[in-house]
């Protein structure tokens, strides 16, 4: 690299890094201002004592799943289907899940809310944890599709007729042979829908009723308040585990490629 | 396998869940409290006028300065070695995978009085308010929206082949040519897609001019925020006149990638 691009790359890596690096760093300090006060552990200890924290962080997770997996079946077999029309038709259903993409998520959140309060009324329930799982599902599975959507194009239909000759059965066939291809994208969709799943807040702000709580919520009235210091060590341990999540993924992908070669 | 009824779950939960719910923002824009049909919520949503222009400007102002600090880092990475991109690739993810409320609580701990940063401009003898104006808020903005702008920028310069550059350069191109002649052109999709990650989110963002923003830096997402829980015939109609906002400029913009894309 030459001198000039290696000086822009670092100063654009520090402003990325320094806000995060100094709430890490806070989450050390004995004192709940900016002036450092000496070491301490105590915010973590506080963190992991908090149980709304912890019920949260699970409610985030159990919704990141379930979301996820609907999305990928749900998207999984839109995508099959959409591959078998032609023309008009096609475009128009590819184009489908661009509207939910495209419209800004405030948006989709006020219209959802509108929608669940009015149902709400008539079928007499409150929202909570179905309605910002119904949410989830709608703001992801447009992703599974425009992951999966191009693996099906590039799919050989010979490979699944072939199967079909060897004996296997339309399940079996349809298993091995069309899930087997489709898996890379179903995985990276099903990535992408848990990863947007668990960082949303506006959608889930608008759909979440009145008392179901999921962490970036609990983040939302935390930093209104802007006492606790606990933010901070919440802030160090997501990043952390973000990370080894990164690491991972990249020691996966460096592995697969090694066995191409 | 030649069946087009797997697709069939996905249409009606796209159209239970997103068309239903944008036609009753529609429904309920063009209607008072009653359920009858009024322009009333258009008439008190023009009152907001200024917050509109102003989220559009500052949506504006924020893509700008995206695209000018991530074109160049795009480019920088695009032509490293292979495990060398990957690693940068990764670097500009990770912040993005952090919660976007903690990012913007990260620039209040830095910028707030008495905080890193105005202590050591203290020390330098300038004493000023760091928080609570337009420039923070924008500042918020293109630390949240970065890396959606150099990411598309990336992926697109990343295709383009070391020896097209290199073969303007024999051909007598200097820097400056190569990047307006060479680059540039090819560059365009990546441009397209950078703008609409990121003016999107941006214009139609809540939370980040309440954080580090004045009184008077409030966004229309803010505003959209504050009055549907009271006034929801209000807030559709600002609700429809953002996405139909979007859409336009959309529009505009890939109409404009498509005339660059022809003229090549």
């Amino acid at each position: 690299m030459k001198k000039f691009s290696k000086i822009y790359t670092a100063l654009i890596i520090l402003f990325m890094y320094v806000p995060i690096l100094t709430l890490i760093l806070f989450s050390f300090n004995d004192g709940k201002t900016t002036v450092w006060k000496g070491f301490t552990l105590r915010w973590y200890a506080d963190l992991f004592k908090d149980s709304q924290i912890i019920s949260s962080l699970w409610n985030t997770l159990l919704i990141a799943l379930l979301a996820s997996l609907f999305a990928t079946v749900l998207g999984t077999m839109a995508a099959i289907g959409i591959n078998n029309f032609k023309g008009k038709k096609k475009i128009l259903l590819q184009n489908a899940g661009n509207i939910e993409i495209l419209t800004p998520d405030i948006v989709t959140g006020v219209a959802l809310m509108l929608m669940f309060t009015l149902l709400g009324t008539a079928l007499h329930f409150k929202m909570g944890f179905i309605t910002v799982l119904l949410a989830h599902i709608t703001f992801c599975t447009p992703y599974v599709v425009l992951n999966v959507l191009p693996r099906i194009r590039h799919m050989d239909y010979a490979v699944y007729e072939a199967a079909l000759d060897l004996g296997c059965n339309q399940w079996q066939a349809f298993r091995k042979v069309v899930i087997h291809e489709l898996m890379p994208g179903m995985f990276s969709g099903f990535l992408m829908s848990f990863t947007f799943s668990m960082d949303d807040f506006v959608i889930t702000y608008f759909t979440r009723g009145s008392s179901f709580q999921t962490l970036s919520i609990q983040i939302y009235s935390m930093t209104h308040q802007r006492i606790s210091p606990k933010i901070n060590a919440l802030s160090a341990l997501m990043f952390v585990a973000v990370l080894i999540l990164m690491i991972i993924i990249n020691i996966k992908d460096k592995n697969q490629e090694k066995r191409k070669v | 396998m030649k069946l087009k009824r797997p697709s069939i779950p996905y249409i009606i939960w796209m159209v239970v869940f997103t068309m239903i719910p944008l036609l009753l923002i529609l429904f309920s824009a063009f209607t008072d409290r009653n359920g009858t049909f009024s322009l009333e919520a258009f008439s008190k949503a023009f009152g907001y006028f200024d917050v509109f222009l102003r989220s559009l400007w500052i949506a504006f102002i924020s893509t700008l300065i995206c695209l000018i600090l991530a074109y160049p880092i795009a480019y920088i990475m695009s032509r490293q070695k292979r495990n060398v991109q990957n690693a940068l690739t990764m670097i500009i993810m990770i912040p993005m995978w952090m919660n976007f409320l903690l990012r913007i609580y990260a620039w209040l701990t830095l910028l707030q009085n008495g905080g890193p940063v105005d202590t050591m401009l203290s020390f330098l003898g300038i004493h000023t308010t760091l928080l609570g104006n337009q420039g923070a808020v924008i500042l918020g903005m293109v630390y949240e929206y970065l890396p959606f702008m150099v990411l598309p920028l990336y992926s697109v310069m990343a295709k383009i082949d070391n020896g097209l550059i290199e073969a303007a350069e024999d051909l007598g191109s200097n820097k400056i040519k190569v990047m307006r002649k060479v680059v540039f052109p090819l560059s365009i999709p990546g441009i397209v897609s950078g703008i609409t990650m990121v003016f999107v989110p941006s214009a139609s963002t809540f939370l980040v001019a309440q954080y580090l923003g004045g009184v008077d830096d409030i966004m229309i997402g803010d505003v959209i925020d504050r009055i549907f829980w009271s006034d929801q015939n209000t807030g559709s109609a600002i609700a429809l006149i953002l996405m139909v906002a979007i859409l336009i400029f959309l529009i505009i913009l890939n109409f404009f990638g498509d005339e660059e894309a022809i003229a090549q």
